[in-house]
């Protein structure tokens, strides 16, 4: 890309002070730093996170606590975050939604990296034939229309996977699995790309004239080297994650109505919107808050971890 | 340029063939039976039940179920809607003008947002206007299309009463009446989608045209004296659009994903409601036939986005 402008001030100046040793770690750190809005998103998501784990045990109200005297209610001192229209206290359903909503995240987020990398490693490593294929099928995938596809798989398997592990676990399950197996195409054109260039690079070819098996080359020298632009990408899909089941509940299609995940809250709010405004803006400015801190991260990480520029 | 046209059809055929097995397996594997009903109805015996499995192919082979079932969708025998009781392609052909105008329209407005701020943040580049507009794009493709919904209704349908948030498809009034009740209507679904597609366009056309800008050609037609207008506008942004158009194209399977959601918020009758409530009402041709014409529509596009790559850079068509 010579010539071209540099995708933020903060790789010029990284350049400039090139010359002090640095490990890499502490390198990409600092870079990460200047990044303010990173810095941030980290925080917000910070508090976010450490809410919503150790919430419920200083917020010990049930989450399915009918009271209809106080349905409906905005924020008071009893309900800092107000009820819904059983009178349930929504403050402990968010903490308790929240769980559900980032563990949904890091699972499909965990799916997609690992199957992308096996994926991308693999048509990286081979070549012929075997890249071609499974190039077709990671183009296949992303011409699939995501959204529809889920609904429709989740809509098959449903009941089946419910009679099998219960409600909660299939439907978990499922929308993991599900979302995290539409998502890992571009962490597979990613890895495959950095494959290709980095394993003719010298010190590769060094370890292979050395005798290093192909296993040991991939795991000990390439995956390494390859793995900065994974991350980035795993941390946007913990957003498109969280987005993703967030959807599927709001149409009525996710969790069952007694695990409040965000999306869930919102989808039964909507129809109160008129009296009841905070029941729906509460979950929804709460997604809001968590994807655009990922994503802000995810740009600072791309700054820290990824001289080049990706999509 | 028909012949790189005819190659680009030939492709897509693969892809087409790739999606039907795709649905075909999900379908194939999906547990559960359309003769169920009949299992636990104690007035069918059981060798009727088996009769009418028969009859159906049921017991072939799978790739003999898939090579029937794909001619059957390719005549455009699609099955019929338990759930509205008519024939499937009749329902879609009726629900799908509503979905393709509302993801038209968006698209136009998001473009209609993304060039000019794109290109203008891109000439400035760290600018106040590029922080601005830089910080809004983050904004903007954060907001889940679901929860913007949510906000517009609240804003403009509850706080201020401007605009219906319940789309009607039955409007009596005629002439200009009619037209301006559609306009209010579709206002809000089309802004919903186009802004959050506009959001993520902004910064693919900024960042193009940041690569592009700083190219030796872009030097030489600015030193032949020409204005900055025309080297932006012919120069600068022809071949920036390039990436931008595979962009858009990639993106089209999250447009549709989008549609459906803005569709079930504002109760448009398009195909993606279409979809939902089939799912909720178990009528399955319906939903195998809405996600199949999804998928088509999808690889539709991307046929179009190889077309205007033809006429953005010739040098494509020719290779």
């Amino acid at each position: 890309m010579a010539g071209s402008t540099p995708a933020s001030p903060i790789s010029n100046a990284a350049v400039a002070s090139l010359p002090r040793q640095r490990s890499p770690g502490a390198e990409a750190w600092r870079r990460f730093r200047r990044h303010r809005l990173a810095l941030a998103g980290t925080v917000v998501l910070a508090i976010i996170v450490f809410a919503v784990v150790l919430g419920p045990l200083l917020w010990p109200v049930a989450i399915n606590e009918i009271d209809f005297a106080a349905s409906l209610k905005g924020p008071s001192w009893r309900h800092p975050l107000g009820t819904d229209d059983l009178g349930q206290d929504l403050l402990a359903r968010m903490l308790y939604g929240g769980r559900i909503s980032l563990a949904v995240g890091i699972a499909a987020m965990l799916i997609a990296i690992v199957v992308g990398t096996l994926v991308g490693a693999l048509a990286g490593m081979s070549r012929g034939p075997l890249d071609t294929v499974l190039m077709w099928i990671t183009d296949l995938f992303l011409s699939l229309p995501q959204l529809p596809l889920l609904l429709l798989i989740i809509y098959l398997f449903r009941d089946s996977l419910k009679a099998l592990v219960g409600v909660e676990a299939s439907v978990f399950i499922l929308v993991v699995g599900v979302i995290g197996g539409f998502r890992w195409m571009p962490v597979a054109r990613l890895v495959r790309a950095q494959f290709l260039s980095l394993r003719e690079k010298e010190f590769v070819e060094a370890a292979r004239a050395l005798g290093a098996s192909p296993l040991r080359q991939v795991v000990r020298h390439i995956l390494p080297n390859a793995l900065g632009p994974v991350i980035v990408a795993g941390t946007i899909d913990v957003a498109a994650a969280i987005i993703a089941e967030s959807t599927l509940s709001f149409l009525g299609l996710g969790f069952p109505p007694d695990v409040p995940t965000w999306g869930r809250i919102l989808f039964d709010a909507k129809d109160h919107l008129d009296i009841a405004p905070h029941w729906a803006l509460i979950p929804g400015t709460a997604i809001f808050l968590v994807v655009l801190s990922i994503n802000y991260i995810g740009d600072g990480l791309r700054d820290a971890l990824d001289p080049r520029k990706v999509m | 340029m028909s012949r790189y046209l005819l190659r680009r059809l030939l492709i897509a055929i693969p892809s087409l063939l790739g999606i039907s097995i795709v649905l075909f397996t999900v379908l194939a594997l999906a547990p559960g039976d359309p003769f169920e009903e009949l299992a636990t109805n104690p007035n069918v015996p059981a060798e009727v039940r088996m009769n009418l499995r028969a009859k159906f192919g049921l017991d072939d082979p799978v790739p003999v179920r898939y090579v029937r079932w794909l001619g059957a969708m390719a005549q455009g025998d699609w099955g019929f809607s338990f759930a509205s009781r008519i024939d499937v392609d009749t329902l879609i052909l009726q629900r799908l003008p509503v979905t393709l105008l509302v993801i038209g329209s968006s698209q136009l407005l998001a473009l209609l947002i993304a060039l000019p701020v794109g290109i203008y943040a891109a000439t400035r580049p760290y600018s106040w206007f590029d922080q601005i507009a830089n910080t809004l794009a983050f904004v903007g493709f954060s907001l889940p299309s679901f929860f913007t919904g949510i906000l517009f209704i609240l804003l403009f349908s509850i706080t201020l009463d401007w605009l219906p948030f319940v789309y009607r498809a039955d409007i009596s009034a005629t002439g200009w009446q009619w037209f301006w009740e559609h306009f209010k209507q579709t206002l809000m679904p089309v802004m919903v989608l186009g802004l959050f597609q506009g959001a993520s366009y902004t910064r693919y056309v900024r960042s193009a045209v940041l690569d592009v800008i700083r190219l030796d050609y872009v030097t030489t037609a600015r030193s032949k004296g020409l204005a900055e207008r025309a080297v932006i506008i012919k120069h600068v942004v022809r071949t920036a659009l390039i990436p931008v158009v595979t962009l858009v194209a990639l993106q089209m399977p999250a447009i549709f994903g989008g549609a459906i959601v803005t569709e079930q918020i504002f109760r448009v009758p398009g195909i993606g409601s279409l979809l939902i409530s089939a799912i909720l009402a178990n009528d399955t041709p319906v939903v195998m036939a809405v996600t199949f014409v999804l998928s088509c529509l999808v690889i539709f596009f991307n046929l179009v986005a190889d077309l205007l790559y033809g006429w953005l850079d010739p040098r494509i068509s020719y290779q």
